[in-house]
């Protein structure tokens, strides 16, 4: 198992008291897709990053198990931890116009993540830089190379993103609602991106986002969250049929094309979901 | 109110991001924009709601030419909902303050009455009215920026994304509330929005943007059944469709 996480919990310490906000999640991934989805506030984001040790200091983890590949993450020194992020562990984040740096060029920052993972002359890194655009799919990578963030689009820049990480040929790719600040078909293109190149490589794959349609199409398997907790794992192929009424409720809630509904259904929370 | 629009073009500089706009919307009708990012829809709105100066051909709402400038009373009759609540309300302003600043400008009496009544029409609790935007989740911001725009008692309302920034079950609620107060209050709408389904579900009427040119204008329910004719419109329509259906 490239990831094990049993009973987490991740709360804040506040001036106020405790903020539970992650409360008792178990996960496994292999070499596979698996999607977690749930509303803002259902702790998807916190437990991913939570995997990478990337939390404010005020943050509280426990668990009773939160490793990758092996190696406790809650115990792991900063030094260890080092040598996970971005090496065997990519993480894409949602909006790239907030994650690349406005004042470095587009090729000197991809030539920069080569080079902290595999060392090598400045020339060679941004060589390679320009193969691993290439290898996104990006037509001119020569062109975009000398491109600053601004001049490109956000699928462009969420590409850029995409081959940042896969410079240190990591196991794990997180990718956290890579597509939701994009158009609907940019964001098919992103998605099928990086699906290909999840299988092409055999990485693992977490993909964190709020839309149930798109996850059951690109993962194998799928989490719902609910307020910190897991409510239910599925097959992707099933989620369109699942059963946990919080799960359905999100599923009703949404317009549809083909079937058009009069009036939206609402989702009704039941407190017992949380028991 | 009826909206016509006829050979609309906006340039920002040397570049001419619409194209040419025409469509007519009768009066209580909503009609849905959808595109890309990029394809002038938002643009259009905004010189629609007199936020843009540069631009040229006729922009008429019930007949009447719209002045480039707009004067105060055009505010009263056509109202602005914007994409994001976290973004478009003022941080250091109670709600109270924020819906009391139009009925101020506007010299409106009883302004007491009007922000209990209109926040019990988008159903937020009077409770919320003290409290800063901070406070609210993102499904009450929406409410107060729909409130904010009632309050001037429009006919008119242009809805830049109205949820593409909330989750599914609040877009649903957000759905609804904009449903109902369009039959209540007789409203016309004007939807910008990226997501089709959205689109067909309050609109009756869609029209297709791309690279600043509407390039096909159908029905939302010629749009469920697939009789379209443009390339792109074929093209949203398969994307929105694929996903709709399961894998």
């Amino acid at each position: 198992m490239l990831v094990e996480i049993k009973n987490l919990h991740i709360g804040f310490e506040s001036r106020t008291g405790f903020a539970p906000a992650v409360k008792g999640v178990s996960l496994t991934l292999g070499t596979e897709k698996l999607g977690i989805v749930g509303e803002s506030g259902s702790g998807k984001s916190l437990t991913a990053r939570a995997l990478m040790k990337l939390l404010p200091k005020q943050t509280r983890i426990e668990a009773d198990k939160l490793e990758f590949d092996g190696i406790d993450i809650l115990s792991a020194s900063e030094k260890q931890m080092r040598t996970i992020r971005g090496k065997r562990a990519g993480f894409i984040l949602q909006d790239p116009k907030y994650s690349l740096n406005p004042v470095k060029t587009i090729g000197s920052q991809v030539a920069e993540s080569w080079r902290a993972h595999k060392g090598g002359s400045k020339r060679a890194a941004l060589e390679a830089a320009i193969n691993l655009l290439e290898m996104v799919k990006i037509r001119d990578p020569r062109k975009v190379a000398s491109a600053y963030p601004h001049e490109v689009s956000g699928g462009m820049g969420q590409r850029v993103m995409i081959a940042m990480m896969l410079a240190p040929d990591p196991e794990l790719l997180i990718a956290d609602e890579p597509t939701s600040a994009l158009d609907a078909t940019v964001q098919a293109e992103i998605l099928r991106l990086i699906e290909e190149l999840v299988s092409e490589r055999g990485m693992g794959l977490l993909l964190i986002s709020h839309d149930l349609p798109l996850v059951s199409h690109f993962c194998d398997r799928v989490a719902v969250m609910y307020s910190g907790r897991v409510m239910e794992e599925l097959k992707a192929s099933e989620l369109l049929s699942a059963q946990h009424p919080y799960t359905r409720g999100l599923l009703n809630c949404m317009p549809s094309l083909i079937h058009p509904k009069e009036r939206l259904p609402v989702l009704t929370r039941d407190p017992e979901w949380l028991k | 109110m009826t909206i016509e629009i006829d050979n609309l073009r906006i340039s920002f500089g040397d570049k001419e991001v619409v194209k040419g706009v025409s469509f007519n919307v009768a009066k209580g009708a909503s009609f849905g924009i959808v595109g890309e990012s990029g394809s002038g829809k938002s643009t259009v709105l905004r010189a629609m709601a007199g936020l843009n100066n540069e631009w040229s051909g006729r922009i008429a709402f019930s007949g009447e030419n719209a002045p480039l400038y707009r004067p105060p009373a055009f505010f009263r009759k056509v109202q602005m909902v914007f994409q994001d609540p976290y973004g478009s309300l003022h941080p250091r302003q109670t709600i109270d303050r924020i819906l009391s600043e139009l009925p101020l400008v506007h010299c409106m009496d009883n302004i007491d009455d009007r922000i209990a009544k209109v926040l019990s029409a988008v159903a937020l609790p009077m409770s919320a009215r003290f409290r800063y935007p901070h406070q609210l989740s993102g499904g009450q911001r929406q409410r107060v920026a729909i409130a904010r725009a009632l309050i001037a008692e429009p006919e008119v309302l242009l809805l830049d994304e109205p949820t593409s920034a909330l989750d599914v079950s609040v877009q649903a609620e957000i759905l609804n509330l904009l449903a109902d107060l369009r039959v209540e209050r007789n409203l016309t709408y004007v939807m910008v929005s990226h997501n089709l389904s959205v689109i067909a579900h309050l609109c009756t009427e869609v029209g297709v943007m791309i690279d600043g040119h509407m390039v096909e204008q159908v029905t939302a329910e010629d749009l469920r059944l697939g009789n379209v004719n443009h390339a792109h419109t074929r093209e949203l329509r398969s994307l929105s469709v694929e996903l709709e259906e399961p894998a």
